[in-house]
């Protein structure tokens, strides 16, 4: 096990060396003075500029503009946003929750919807349910995020009026920003309306939570399916058939179980794509979240909140990488060797 | 068995919390109070300050002038005469270079988290709000960049000597000269009456920019919280003086996309959403209603005359003719609004019916080009502003048939837009070529159309982008505001527009209409014919009882000539 944490850590930590060089590197491929896209401060004052010139070395060799440019970031200094002119670690601090919030949503739709159907189509193997459960599976994994969006508004929001079309909550309710998770402001908030409040962010989070869902619940259905068909062959299951077990005691005693633990990896696997998926309903819901706010940056040209924005997202993803490969090790004694 | 237990005690659990929150959900009684006594507004974009004086932004002035504040004086809905407001009467002397104001006594500013007050409105509130302006040597005169752009715009500095407290209650103006739309000016969105005690009690804090930020002032509501980009949350003030206020809440919901308003509203997530699209579906709805105002607006397309080859009044005559201007009413402003013939709209009293109408003729562009040396064409930047605006429903499709108008006379014509805070920053600093932009009056003196627009001392401010300055022009603007005889400031202003047409430093495109699209259940006109919106008569009502057809504009502006003396 020690082999295995000390060989992550080592990946993790040249990915993210790999990952600030890119990040640094863009302050040098972006049109403009490299101090201003470092910093972000368009209408310093000389003296400004000269202590930030210090600060980030502009002067002195790459190397010890990289060094520094690293010393920045661990102080929490991701340089001012060139268009709203507020700290871009703020900004992300405000941010990031929110889309956590909505992937996490997602993730736990696509697995209770994923799972089990990919677990039933496996036992009914060759019959029709099996291949009902395919059909939908290719359907959901070939309709475009976006479309299905617009979609998803336009039949839920506009034509039936069930769900709302945009934001995470009613901006009616004043729930004060304590830990950026929306559901979590809400239970500690002390607004007279806290229940009104709960139920409409839960209408909210419905449509962008099922739409960013689906593609991943069809990779979870055919993941389960040949996860399940392959431990229903092992030997095991054999045996436990042969001993007389009941059909429903082989499935929820060992099948599921050992099914289970395949999964684990490929659900940490499915978290990239599900964040650039939500990145993408972010913008169609307007919904706060990270990825609305890159994708709004980069139509204005704003380099330091692309920067500092990518750099904090694919941390992120890299950081789930790395605790569901532990999850997984933990989980499956016989990983820790590979 | 003990698996088959988890699960049954987890969907009992699962079931218990669905159904749990659907009785919360049903107990409809409060949150049908919190939606009846709130408002949420989808408005257009992010204003940039809370300051009306430091801007000049149709969208700023929306979210800030008539929610937060009040003037001395303002203009009646009816007829744009001028009427008291926190100035129960005002006088003026005979030589019309005194005017004194005697102030109402019951004035209250805000009482807000970041903020007090412990006395009522007084002349020192007025002398603070002017003298800032005014007296460059003032403590708050250059917090938040010292700009002041309509003030500039209208020479606000040379016209008034001094402003002067003659007792609690009075206070006095002293012009430099007479000028005929003084009380129009501080009739407008910008003249706005801030607190002295508040920024007596933020310099001691040492925290003077919270004065344009965190706004205090008199209007019907105050500001509760603000995310840029995101919302403006207003709290009713209790002690309006005006009248009692029925809205609790309003809520400005920040959605610069007109698409995702529209969507907003059918789904009922808006109550209000400013410059609707797909006109005719509003009408049609029956829960919603569209109103119209005519309001008082050009949208242009203006040229940078610094850059080349836009220097050269020929290269801009011959776009004048090679643009299908009838198209682009028809498309951009669905057949809303009336071809604008020149600067003015034809309801304004100083419009004179001769200016000719411009010939759509690439014939005639082809030849311009030619004599003025660009026959093979050449390559130029069109700015298109990302907002709608009355006078520009979609600047960025209207600069596409632009785009499609000049490929016929060897024009390749790039679409450059930004985020409007950005587009507005980036165009003062003179990048472009040329821009669709607009212009909405403040008041109803004409003058507010060729002051703000063309002026050589605009050029610095915020609304000339055209950079056009010819001292003819000045001029004649001068000689009219010096008189107040009608027939003579028509004539001075025919021939400041005759100036126009022949250098063309901006082609107008069209006078239009503003419209608002709301629910059915908000009541109370929130539309105005000129300067911002107002929310202070807004209500909500439980169910609406039938369902207008037709457009109904709420107010006309009849009689111009009235207000202008």
């Amino acid at each position: 096990m020690l082999m295995f944490t000390l060989r992550r850590l080592s990946l993790f930590f040249f990915t993210m060396v790999l990952l600030s060089i890119l990040s640094f590197s863009l302050s040098y491929f972006f049109p403009g003075d490299i101090l201003i896209n470092l910093s972000g401060e368009v209408n310093a004052s000389p003296e400004r500029l000269a202590i930030l010139a210090d600060q980030y070395k502009t002067n002195g060799s790459i190397l010890n503009q990289y060094i520094h440019y690293i010393i920045q970031i661990f102080n929490g200094n991701l340089g001012l946003s060139l268009s709203s002119k507020l700290p871009n670690s703020s900004e992300i601090a405000n941010l990031l929750p929110a889309t956590i919030e909505l992937s996490l949503s997602a993730l736990i739709i696509a697995m209770f919807i994923g799972i089990p159907l990919g677990f039933i189509a496996a036992i009914f193997h060759r019959r029709q349910i099996d291949n009902f459960i395919l059909s939908f599976a290719i359907i959901g994994y070939s309709i475009p995020v976006f479309w299905l969006g617009l979609f998803v508004i336009l039949i839920f929001s506009i034509q039936l009026g069930w769900f709302p079309s945009a934001g995470n909550i009613s901006l009616l309710f004043e729930i004060k920003q304590l830990t950026g998770f929306m559901f979590l402001d809400i239970l500690f908030s002390s607004s007279p309306y806290k229940w009104q409040a709960f139920t409409n962010a839960l209408t909210h989070i419905i449509l962008p939570a099922s739409v960013i869902a689906l593609a991943p619940a069809t990779v979870f259905i055919r993941l389960a399916r040949s996860a399940m068909m392959e431990v229903l062959d092992t030997s095991y299951i054999q045996a436990a058939k042969t001993k007389g077990l009941t059909f429903s005691q082989i499935i929820y005693r060992h099948a599921i179980r050992n099914a289970l633990i395949k999964m684990v990896r490929h659900i940490g696997l499915q978290f990239a794509n599900l964040v650039t998926f939500a990145m993408i309903t972010e913008v169609i819901f307007s919904w706060p979240g990270l990825g609305r706010w890159l994708i709004v940056s980069i139509y204005q040209r704003d380099y330091t909140a692309i920067q500092s924005g990518l750099l904090v997202l694919s941390s992120f993803i890299f950081i789930v990488h790395i605790i569901t490969d532990f999850i997984y090790a933990a989980l499956n004694p016989l990983a820790r060797d590979n | 068995m003990k698996l088959k237990d988890i699960f049954n005690t987890l969907i009992k659990q699962t079931l218990f919390i669905v159904i749990g929150l659907n009785l919360c959900a049903c107990n409809y009684d409060d949150e049908n109070s919190i939606h009846t006594k709130s408002l949420v507004y989808c408005s257009e974009g992010t204003p940039e300050t809370f300051n009306p004086q430091l801007v000049t932004s149709g969208t700023t002035i929306d979210a800030t002038s008539k929610q937060l504040y009040n003037r001395l004086i303002g203009f009646s809905p009816k007829d744009n005469s001028i009427v008291p407001s926190i100035a129960k009467s005002w006088h003026i002397t005979r030589d019309e270079k005194m005017i004194t104001f005697y102030l109402r006594k019951d004035v209250q500013f805000h009482h807000t988290d970041y903020f007090t007050p412990t006395r009522n409105l007084n002349a020192d509130d007025v002398l603070f709000s002017f003298n800032r302006i005014l007296n460059k040597n003032h403590p708050y005169h250059f917090v938040s960049g010292g700009k002041y752009p309509f003030f500039q715009t209208v020479k606000f500095k040379s016209l008034v000597n001094y402003v002067e407290k003659i007792n609690d209650y009075t206070i006095r103006f002293k012009l430099n000269h007479p000028d005929s739309s003084f009380l129009t000016n501080l009739a407008t969105d910008f003249s706005v009456i801030l607190s002295a005690e508040y920024a007596d009690f933020l310099a001691k804090n040492n925290n003077k920019a919270f004065i344009d930020s965190h706004p205090i002032g008199t209007g019907p509501f105050k500001l509760k919280d603000f995310r840029s980009g995101s919302f403006i949350r207003f709290y009713r003030n209790e002690n309006y003086w005006q009248h009692s206020v029925q809205l609790d809440q309003l809520v400005f919901d920040i959605t610069p996309l007109n698409t995702s308003r529209l969507t907003k509203l059918l789904a009922k997530e808006c109550d209000v959403i400013s410059y609707p699209i797909a006109h005719n579906k509003i009408v049609q709805h029956k829960d919603f209603n569209l109103d119209s105002v005519t309001s008082f607006n050009v949208g242009y397309l203006g040229f940078n005359v610094t850059s080349p080859p836009f220097d050269n009044i020929l290269v801009r005559k011959a776009i004048s003719h090679a643009i299908n201007f009838q198209a682009i009413i028809n498309i951009i402003y669905s057949d809303q609004a009336q071809l604008a013939k020149s600067l003015l709209p034809e309801s304004s009293w100083a419009h004179t019916d001769n200016s000719a109408e411009r010939e759509y003729s690439l014939k005639l562009a082809k030849s311009l080009m030619k004599i003025a040396g660009f026959s093979e064409g050449f390559t130029m930047d069109l700015w298109a502003m990302p907002i709608q605006r009355s006078y520009n429903p979609n600047a960025l499709k209207m600069a596409k048939l632009i785009q499609q108008d000049l490929k016929h006379i060897g024009i390749k014509v790039n679409i450059i837009s930004y985020e409007w805070n950005t587009f507005l920053r980036r165009l003062s600093l003179g990048e472009h070529d040329a821009v669709l932009l607009g212009w909405s009056a403040d008041h109803p003196d004409p003058d507010n159309f060729f002051t703000p627009l063309l002026s050589c001392a605009a050029r610095f401010t915020s609304g000339n982008r055209t950079f056009w300055c010819n001292k003819e022009y000045d001029k004649l603007l001068a000689k009219a505001l010096a008189t107040t005889n009608l027939k003579q400031r028509k004539e001075y202003y025919a021939k400041a527009l005759a100036i126009v047409n022949d250098e063309l430093p901006l082609i107008p495109i069209a006078h239009s209409k503003r419209y608002q699209a709301r629910i059915n259940t908000v009541k109370g006109i929130i539309l105005q014919p000129f300067g911002g919106i107002d929310f202070s008569n807004a209500t909500k009502v439980e169910k609406v009882p039938q369902k207008q057809t037709s457009i109904k504009p709420l107010t006309r502006v009849k009689t111009i000539t009235k207000s202008a003396h």
